[in-house]
């Protein structure tokens, strides 16, 4: 059960139950729960996805795409049954947010999900939590029981004459499945390749009918947003990218932990006053705004706004929230190398600019990081990312490539120290010894 | 569906709204590379060799995966999509082996060609590759991963298109494989068609690997000598001491009704052709035992046996038996050198089906029977008896994509839960043996209902189901050998209240229709013409008996009563297939024409030795009554063709063989003879042509002079020469049939062979013998744990 | 083959939650393992059977998941987590530490079958790093000293 932290410069939101006992539903009502979803049985389908698009909520996975914008791509008749998911299959590096509202907040994406139905007209919801998560799984099931037990799930819910279901799912390790179309074909029973796009999933998604598929973190939010109105929530950000976010610090930094701040929020206040600063007498040398998969920025380029758009204009990914600090003692090539690896374990193996790009990225990697690195290396790696991105079946590709070329640009002399046989200049001695590798 | 216009590479293209853009690129001759698209297989998008570039799209987009808008505007040769392509290649190439001087698929290779056309002259990578050793999963497929470039082909068509499901994708990232059912073999029906839909070597043919390069062989597109679908098949052959050897068999050549198909046997089973049991020699008895003698001496005892016997005890006391294996011209050679030659009617075959009842029944509708490509396009099929996936494999696909690919309804009534079922719209189980009475209800026979409820199916559901169908529009009505005789009547005319009803009857060997149609009966001629008539043959033929000969249990019990003197079978096996008494000819002088000492030849008193139809050349009609042509592929030394024997038979009766075949004349007897001005000239031409195949048709062992003769005077044969030279296969009409007889039921014995065995044709495939092999071992293997 | 009363229950609710049977084979072959330890041909054989899938449609889906595994291991499976994270707060330092008390490498197995080892991805523990997972209980902030404390804790519960 993971500590909690605080900071006054947080907007608690998403956070406000947090550690208040929420996951008792009893409690959950008494902290104003249930209420955005009874709320929103009294609104038009339209008026509710009307609320979501303008304020300015966009999907907390990593991709920023406005929700409300999603979820109106549902067509109003479908012959297939439609459903909304919840995509809490959190497995991007750097990233433990949606763990925590698991945790200490189920009922409110029991009630984001419930409100996406009544939003596009579905019957059902699925909650996906990955495999790992186990000690989740059995709170959101409990929390589920407990809902059908108040008459808040299943037939006629809240005496509406509406009936809406929620399921909850499990993963069992990949990745992967984080991506939509691959998490639908993981919870039909398969294993997690993406699927063609088009038909996007609002239109042809889960076992084929209409689907909607949220983040954890999206869903959590949008119970507050019923309540609290479109234009509070949009205005807790800056223009067009609505209210707080869960930022998950980790690394090299003094106070690690999730604080929930706003949108656009500070990167340098974010490292030096929320998170406390470098720890150890350190320097920063480098930050991965959003998880693995964004490029890294260097200690001169924080200087920035944590909102989707400013993130971009800086040449990364505001991603999943996923804050990681490196300190001046940390090995590019090596944190290249591990993040490489992670995508070379974790491509679905597909395609052949992702299956076989991520494998000879690795080794490449592998190879210099120990010494054996020539100088043409570098600039195939930059090659080799450059001819994945964009390329690939699914974003995975890109995720592998992105941080890559941005590694081997920002941090060229870096590479060029590792050539000619040189040790690694950051690593202790003897510490090298090397696991057999992830293999699966 | 409306056309939509779009621009590649500056070419105005017009196609079918809905066509995938890779598609339409190659209406205007432009090609986009792929590995994993595949037409009919479901789409990947996963080499990402199609990458093109279309206006407004910001990355650019897989040509497998986008279906053509109007005005839509695409790039197919930009610097980025070379570099693309390239890059692609490149990084499979990074980990293939590029053993390709070793490979199988070197030379008919996908990625070689790509890499050739698209690829990088340099590797940029260090690494040492991922290996992993080859594998045999089955006595006919091999799988060598390092080559494998994952484009799912062979996933796909196991399961989409075989609907077997055998291979499956395993583990993920570069770990991913390939994998078989069984983990460390297959289980499935060794179709090989994983093989052939392989872009690069890894998966090899156990009958073929590490035996030639692709460029050292001749490919010959023939027709399968096994079931009745008449698939076209490629044989790979190569000079051996003993001839020509054929090496391999695929479906290269997809210009047959097959298309992608191919089965065990007509991908494997060719072997039979080298077996060590070959009979390369005449054997003739002398003191009771069978031994080598010449042609000569062979051709000029029969020849005087049968002449002796016709003149002495009459054409009565001949008996003749044909083969369902020969091709068309042979059969009517035989058919009517027995009628014109030795003076007899008896004269049979292995019958499988009943052509005559049907010829009798449709006689006088026109497109009354479905082509084999006409199954896989039909809205909807009734297929009643039979099980085509065993003994139909061709049918079975065609019904299988059919409903696959174009949504067809398929209405299975069966006595077994046959595996067609499961793309049945609705399957009715029976009791064995009341498919009659199917056809009887069918065809307004209320009462035989009766005998067909059963607790899944009441009055009331056979009532529907009848209506069902009777509301379907070019329905094709497909049948087994269970449907004969007045049944079959029956059917037809239930059939023939469905607008565009069509007709296959199912008969079991490669050219069985063709004996049927060629008139190896006792009471037909040629075109089911009976032997008691003026018809064109009786007209052609000059003075043939007129009163029916005896069918195959008639010669037996001649046989027996000594009356039988002579019995001539060519390529059939009556002792071994049909439960005949090995001692009911001994009193006869009996000939047997065959590649082995079969159970029929071991009691012969002269053994001719046979080629094979992959040894000859010809034309063979199929099931559903589609005529194809039979080229010469392999040979070997020491064999003759049935239709040179025949003719040299006539010769040494002293038969003017001129009346039989009547060579000389026809369209082809002037190829190459009066081009030259100085015959020098013509002798150098006939030399090439001969050393193409292409010798001028001087010859009365040239079976095309019979074709002109089949063309010219049985009914439906009158198809285009042209196609059918071209290899395209052409529907014959029973339309202007003769009028048929009805034969006794038990004169029907289904070959009941399966997809692993082939008559008596299969016990000599040594591929077909491993693969039982294997199949038998496994299930004790699983019984002792 | 026999599975638990617990797990029969659990199978029983799930399946109808659902539109196609197989949708609920992942959740359930970790279910399995769970109660069998590994996958086993004959758990595979019995789930394919009552989800009316083929064993190699299960094999091919077990493959995909890197939770799940067809070999045996550990009754402890000791996680450790050595994504960016953990990385640079030393998550291999925790799982050399484990390598060496254990005396086994990644995806080994002690010869008492107490413990596995195994070098796992981003487990979501980042703001916690370093952390490791046994099965499935979490154990974050990691020094060696904890670790090595958690691993005896382990080791006694296994004892008592």
């Amino acid at each position: 059960m993971a500590d909690l932290v605080s900071h006054p410069d947080e907007v608690k939101v998403v956070t406000r139950r947090f550690g208040k006992g929420a996951t008792n539903i009893d409690r959950y009502l008494e902290l104003d729960g249930y209420k955005a979803v009874q709320k929103a049985l009294g609104m038009e389908a339209d008026a509710i996805i009307n609320e979501v698009k303008n304020s300015g909520l966009r999907g907390r996975g990593g991709a920023g795409f406005s929700t409300g914008m999603k979820w109106s791509f549902v067509p109003k008749q479908s012959a297939k049954p439609k459903y909304v998911l919840c995509n809490g299959d959190e497995s991007e590096p750097g990233t433990c947010k949606d763990r925590l509202i698991f945790e200490h907040d189920p009922h409110a994406v029991i009630e984001g999900v419930t409100i996406g139905g009544l939003a596009v007209g579905a019957r059902s919801g699925y909650i996906y939590i990955r495999g790992e998560y186990r000690y989740l799984s059995i709170i959101m099931q409990k929390a589920i029981r407990d809902a059908y037990a108040k008459g808040f799930l299943g037939r006629n819910i809240f005496g509406s004459g509406r009936d809406f279901d929620i399921y909850w799912h499990g993963g069992a390790g990949a990745y992967e499945v984080g991506e939509e179309s691959a998490l639908m074909e993981s919870l039909e029973g398969k294993r997690g390749i993406p699927r063609i796009r088009p038909p996007f999933p609002a239109v042809v998604g889960l076992w084929g009918g209409p689907t909607v598929i949220n983040n954890a973190e999206t869903l959590a939010s949008v119970p507050h947003i019923v309540l609290g109105g479109a234009e509070w929530y949009a205005k807790l950000g800056p223009p067009k990218n609505g209210g707080t976010r869960l930022f998950c610090l980790s690394g090299n930094i003094a106070k690690p932990g999730v604080y929930e701040l706003p949108m656009g929020y500070s990167l340098k206040k974010m490292i030096y006053e929320v998170g406390g600063g470098i720890p150890n007498g350190r320097e920063l040398k480098a930050v991965v705004p959003g998880g693995s998969s964004t490029p890294c920025l260097t200690a001169d380029e924080i200087d920035i706004n944590m909102d989707f758009d400013s993130v971009a204009k800086a040449g990364s990914m505001l991603g999943s929230g996923g804050v990681v600090v490196l300190d001046d003692a940390q090995c590019i090539v090596k944190f290249a190398l591990r993040t490489m690896q992670f995508y070379q374990h974790e491509s679905c193996g597909w395609c052949i600019p992702c299956r076989e790009g991520t494998d000879w990225l690795k080794k490449t990697l592998m190879r210099f990081h120990s010494g054996g690195g020539v100088k043409k290396d570098i600039d195939n790696m930059q090659y080799l990312s450059e001819n994945m991105l964009g390329r690939t079946f699914c974003p995975l590709g890109d995720a592998a490539a992105m941080p890559t070329i941005a590694f081997v640009k920002k941090f060229r002399k870096e590479f060029e120290d590792h050539l000619e046989g040189r040790p690694c200049p950051y690593e202790k001695e003897g510490a090298i010894e090397q696991l057999p590798v992830l293999a699966h | 569906m409306a056309d939509v216009t779009l621009t590649v590479d500056g070419k105005k293209v017009t196609a079918p709204a809905g066509t995938l853009l890779i598609e339409a690129c190659k209406t205007v001759g432009i090609e986009v590379p792929s590995f994993c698209y595949y037409p009919g297989l479901s789409l990947c998008g996963a080499c990402r060799m199609c990458l093109v570039k279309i206006e407004k799209m910001p990355k650019l987009q897989t040509a497998c995966t986008t279906v053509i808008s109007e005005g839509m505007i695409v790039t197919s040769d930009s610097e980025e999509i070379k570099q693309a392509r390239k890059s692609m290649i490149e990084l499979l190439l990074g980990n293939h082996p590029l053993d390709c001087p070793v490979c199988d698929a070197g030379g008919e290779c996908e990625l070689q060609d790509m890499t050739f056309s698209y690829g990088a002259a340099e590797s940029k990578f260090m690494e040492a590759k991922n290996h992993k050793d080859e594998q045999q999963w089955s006595p006919v497929v091999f799988f060598d991963r390092p080559r494998c470039i994952l484009c799912y082909r062979c996933v796909r068509v196991c399961g989409e298109g075989m609907d077997v499901w055998a291979l499956g994708v395993q583990n993920r990232g570069v770990s991913s494989i390939i994998a078989p059912n069984k983990e460390d073999h297959l289980e499935c029906e060794e179709c090989g068609m994983c093989i052939d839909i392989c872009p690069v070597g890894a998966l090899t043919s156990g009958a073929y690997r590490y035996k030639t390069r692709p460029w050292e062989m001749k490919h010959v597109g023939t027709i399968c000598t096994h079931c009745g679908d008449g698939c076209k098949t490629t044989l790979g052959v190569r000079r051996a001491d003993t001839g020509m050897e054929i090496v391999r068999g695929d479906n290269r050549d997809k210009s047959g009704t097959n298309g992608d198909f191919l089965c065990i046997k007509g991908r494997y089973a060719f072997d039979f052709a080298n077996h060590e049991e070959r009979l390369s020699r005449p054997l003739i008895r002398r003191d009771g035992k069978l031994t080598p003698s010449t042609w000569e001496e062979a051709f000029e005892l029969i020849g005087k046996k049968f002449a002796e016997v016709r003149d002495r005890d009459g054409g009565a006391a001949i008996g003749v038996i044909g083969s369902t294996r020969t091709t068309n011209e042979e059969n009517y050679l035989l058919s009517k050198f027995a009628r014109v030659v030795l003076k007899t009617n008896n004269v049979d075959h292995h019958r499988t089906a009943d052509f005559p009842v049907l010829a009798a029944a449709v006689r006088d509708k026109a497109d009354a029977t479905a082509s084999m490509a006409d199954v896989f396009t039909a809205p909807a099929i009734l297929l009643i008896g039979n099980n085509p996936t065993e003994q139909h494999p061709l049918l079975a696909w065609q019904i299988r994509n059919n409903v696959r690919l174009h949504r067809a309804r398929l209405y299975v009534i069966n006595s077994n839960p046959i595996k067609l079922r499961q793309q049945a719209t609705s399957f009715t189980e029976i009791a064995a043996g009341a498919e009659g009475k199917v056809a009887a209800f069918l065809n307004g026979a209320d009462a035989a209902v009766d005998v067909l409820v059963n607790s899944s199916m009441d009055r009331e559901a056979w009532i529907a189901l009848r209506e069902k169908l009777r509301g379907e529009q070019n329905l094709a009505i497909v049948f087994g050998s269970e449907i004969h005789g007045t049944d079959l009547s029956n059917l037809v005319k239930f059939g023939s209240g469905i607008s565009g009803a069509k007709f296959v009857c199912l008969a079991d060997y490669a050219n069985s229709r063709g004996a049927a149609d060629m008139g190896l009966y006792p009471d037909l001629l040629p075109g089911y013409h009976p032997t008691a008539g003026n018809s064109e043959f009786h007209r052609e033929w000059g003075d043939i008996p007129q009163a029916a000969g005896l069918d195959l249990h008639g010669m037996v019990d001649a046989g027996k009563a000594g009356k039988l003197k002579v019995l001539y079978v060519i390529g059939s096996n009556p002792v071994g297939r049909l439960n005949i008494d090995p001692f009911a000819f001994s009193k006869s002088f009996v000939v047997v024409q065959d590649m082995f000492l079969t159970e029929t030849a071991v009691m012969a008193d002269v053994v001719l030795p046979a080629a094979n139809a992959y040894e000859k050349s010809g034309t063979f009609t199929n099931t559903c009554g589609d005529l194809q042509l039979v080229k010469k592929a392999g040979e070997v030394t020491g064999t003759k063709a049935d239709f040179e024997m025949i003719v040299r038979v006539a010769d040494a009766m002293g038969f003017d063989v001129r009346k039989l075949v009547p060579f000389g004349g026809g369209t082809h007897a002037d190829m190459g003879q009066s081009r030259g001005a100085q015959s020098g000239e013509a002798d150098r031409h006939a030399v090439w042509l001969e050393a193409h195949g292409l010798e001028p048709k001087m010859s009365p062992f040239d079976p095309t002079t019979i074709l002109d003769e089949i063309q010219r005077l049985v009914p439906g044969y009158d198809v285009s020469r042209m196609d059918l030279l071209a290899g395209n296969s052409q529907h014959t009409s029973l339309a202007k049939a003769g009028s048929g007889v009805a034969h006794r039921p038990e004169s029907i014995a289904p070959a009941n062979d399966d997809l692993f065995s082939s008559g008596t044709l299969g016990r000599y495939s040594r591929t077909l013998k491993s693969v039982v092999e294997s199949h038998q071992v496994k299930p004790a293997e699983v019984a002792a744990d | 083959m026999r599975f638990s009363d617990e797990f029969e229950a659990r199978f029983a609710e799930m399946v109808p939650h659902y539109p196609t049977k197989r949708s609920a084979l992942v959740p359930t072959l970790l279910y399995a393992q769970d109660e069998v330890g590994f996958l086993s041909d004959e758990v595979i054989q019995e789930l394919a059977g009552r989800l009316d899938l083929t064993e190699l449609e299960v094999r091919n889906v077990i493959s995909y998941y890197s939770m799940l595994t067809t070999k045996p291991r550990g009754k402890f499976n000791v996680q450790v987590c050595t994504n960016i994270s953990c990385l640079v707060r030393g998550g291999e330092e925790i799982l050399h530490h484990c390598a060496k008390k254990l005396g086994v490498g990644h995806k080994g197995t002690t010869a008492d079958g107490l413990f596995s080892l195994e070098e796992v991805e981003c487990i979501g523990a980042c703001s916690w790093a370093p952390a490791a997972q046994v099965n499935y209980d979490f154990h974050e902030n990691l020094t060696t000293e904890k670790i090595d404390k958690v691993l005896d804790e382990y080791r006694k519960k296994a004892t008592q």
